[in-house]
């Protein structure tokens, strides 16, 4: 499953109301695949399809088992009720049974899993322990928090057995602590379990901590399916054009400067430096470059405050947007430009003056990275 | 001691026929409500209003049309003959019969009302879980409607207990079979027996008092608990 780009192949085609809805992607069997757009563009509506708490017509397949399969002549075909599919589902509200304690919130589901189905097979008190919410246990639902509720709603989809755990908004309802104190526990999840993750959101931020797969959506539509840093420097897409364009890339630790407190990590044809040094050599974690936080330079400055200067080889320059002072360029790290792609935002002046085309060897300077995880 | 059997007796029947009737109406009154509460169907208010008729109809029209039915030339007569009877009408199985069809409004209104409050939401995360729909019914929706089916035994129980005109039409006044309290308190009142009246009546009226208040205060004890 795990090495299967496509384990997860949906198709959805229908109208409710108004909205037409007309949607196809494949997505990997493992990591977090963000449905990702602007409020209203039927990303919700594609992963109760792909629950079947609402019915397109379509198909649906979750690493070969047939969820959903609409014959085009209309003639029989597949559809499994909510019940019998394996998967967990975490909405926007916790939603959790007010009649029942937390634990016997959590173990409605898994009473009703069969243990040889397969799935996701965490325990009750790994479950527990991940969550922190092993001092709620025998509390009632309403007198959580917000987090703590939600907290309690994704351990309660997990100990179903899912083999496909699916995420409405799990943080809009929630307010901006609260998210910063949920994430860790959401990015626990994409470590520790080993099932492919949909995750529906508007907020680019939650996107940037988590995804690892985006299918951006506009409209009913997909726009876009691919790998996050892809999408994010695809001078196609609106996300590279947005005021905060900015990539995300998979870094690992490879040394740690403990006197000046800087951590080297590596990142796909290149390596940066950050402050900090909580984390350990060979640890994996996540960056994120602004695309204004990049600049040119023809050569290595020698004597600058900026620690970071990698060579790089400029992929596209975007046609400028109206009379905008501002361009966006591509480029690819590495001298030979194999390494990732990032973003970079130049006026047109300084595009001119640098002679920055595509194909050119060049310098960047990148005056700060976050370290996301 | 015939002047205790005298009083007792109808006090017993009330007991007994509004017993029943109430695990029957809860029994009937539960799909009935789920469907008018669940249901698209567009003819659904129609049969939501012929349910709710018996709130409105003077119960001696309600008694007159329950009379032909249970009657021998109505459905009483076949229904009635597979219990060896030559008729529902004048016996206690009619009287059943018709408190059910009186009380109906008062118990599906609130079981509808607390299904239609708990909304489509915990149906859907029991189904995520695996649960299914009779599953979910049992270990999610009823549950949470408790505070409807309580409220609708209760009126449902109270509104039989203190029923009249319905009982009279097709009832007669049978001691010990039809002879239910209000009827055996009329029939005091009518006669001048004062003081039995008197027993009767203060007597229904704390027991109504005590049933209300035993159930109200054991509705707010559960909703603390569950909250």
């Amino acid at each position: 499953m795990k090495a299967d780009r496509n384990a997860v192949e949906a198709q959805f085609k229908g109208t409710l109301g108004a909205f037409a809805i007309d949607v196809a992607f494949a997505a990997p069997g493992h990591g977090v695949t963000a449905l990702f757009g602007p409020s209203g563009c039927g990303k919700t509506t594609v992963l109760r399809c792909m629950a079947g708490l609402t019915r397109l017509s379509g198909r649906l397949k979750i690493d070969g088992e047939v969820w959903q399969d609409d014959r085009v002549d209309g003639s029989g075909g597949t559809f499994l009720k909510t019940h019998e599919r394996r998967l967990g589902y975490v909405f926007q509200e916790a939603s959790l049974f007010p009649h029942l304690s937390v634990r016997d919130n959590l173990l409605y589901g898994e009473r009703r899993a069969k243990s040889a189905e397969g799935g996701v097979s965490i325990s009750f008190d790994d479950t527990v322990s991940m969550l922190g919410i092993a001092h709620l246990l025998d509390r009632a639902p309403l007198a959580l928090s917000g987090g703590e509720r939600q907290r309690v709603a994704i351990g309660r989809a997990l100990l179903s057995r899912p083999r496909v755990l699916l995420m409405d908004e799990p943080l809009a309802a929630l307010d901006r602590l609260t998210k910063e104190e949920i994430l860790p526990y959401i990015e626990a999840l994409r470590e520790n379990v080993s099932v492919p993750i949909f995750y529906v959101s508007h907020d680019l931020g939650e996107i940037e901590r988590l995804a690892d797969t985006l299918v951006l959506m506009d409209r009913g539509r997909v726009r876009a399916v691919g790998p996050l840093a892809e999408i994010e420097a695809d001078p196609n897409l609106p996300l590279l054009r947005a005021p905060e364009a900015a990539v995300t890339l998979d870094a690992r630790v490879v040394g740690v400067d403990r006197q000046y407190g800087l951590t080297s990590l590596a990142i796909s044809g290149g390596t940066l430096i950050v402050p900090g040094r909580e984390r350990d050599v060979g640890a994996h974690c996540r960056v994120r470059i602004s695309a204004s936080d990049v600049a040119f330079v023809r050569a290595p400055v020698a004597e600058t405050s900026i620690l970071n200067c990698l060579p790089v080889r400029v992929v596209s320059v975007a046609a400028p947007n109206g009379d905008d002072a501002q361009i966006n360029l591509v480029v690819a790290l590495g001298e030979d430009g194999g390494g990732a792609h990032i973003v970079a935002r130049v006026t047109r002046k300084s595009r001119d003056a640098l002679g920055l085309e595509p194909g050119v060897s060049i310098y960047v300077q990148i005056k700060s990275v976050a370290l996301l995880t | 001691m015939p002047e205790f059997e005298h009083l007792w007796s109808p006090i017993r029947l009330t007991l007994e026929l509004a017993t029943i009737t109430t695990i029957v109406l809860l029994c009937v009154c539960t799909p009935i409500a789920w469907w008018l509460a669940r249901s698209r169907a567009r003819w659904k208010e129609a049969v939501a209003t012929v349910v709710a008729l018996p709130l409105v109809l003077p119960p001696t029209v309600l008694g007159f049309y329950l009379l032909l039915l249970l009657g021998p030339n109505g459905l009483g007569g076949p229904v009635g003959g597979l219990f060896g009877l030559r008729t529902l009408a004048f016996t206690f199985e009619g009287l059943v019969i018709g408190s059910v069809i009186y009380s109906m409004p008062f118990v599906v209104q609130p079981i509808r009302n607390a299904f239609e409050a708990m909304g489509d939401r915990p149906l859907e995360v029991a189904s995520t879980l695996r649960a299914s729909d009779w599953d979910a019914f049992w270990s999610v929706a009823v549950p949470l409607a408790r505070p409807g089916f309580l409220t609708g035994a209760v009126l449902g129980f109270a509104h039989t207990v203190g029923e009249f005109g319905v009982v009279l039409m097709i009832g007669g006044n049978i001691p010990g079979e039809t002879k239910v309290l209000s009827i055996a308190i009329y029939d005091y009142v009518e006669t001048l027996q004062w003081t039995q009246a008197h027993i009767l009546a203060g007597a229904m009226l704390v027991f109504s008092f005590a049933v209300i208040l035993t159930v109200m205060l054991i509705d707010k004890r559960l909703g603390r608990v569950g909250k």
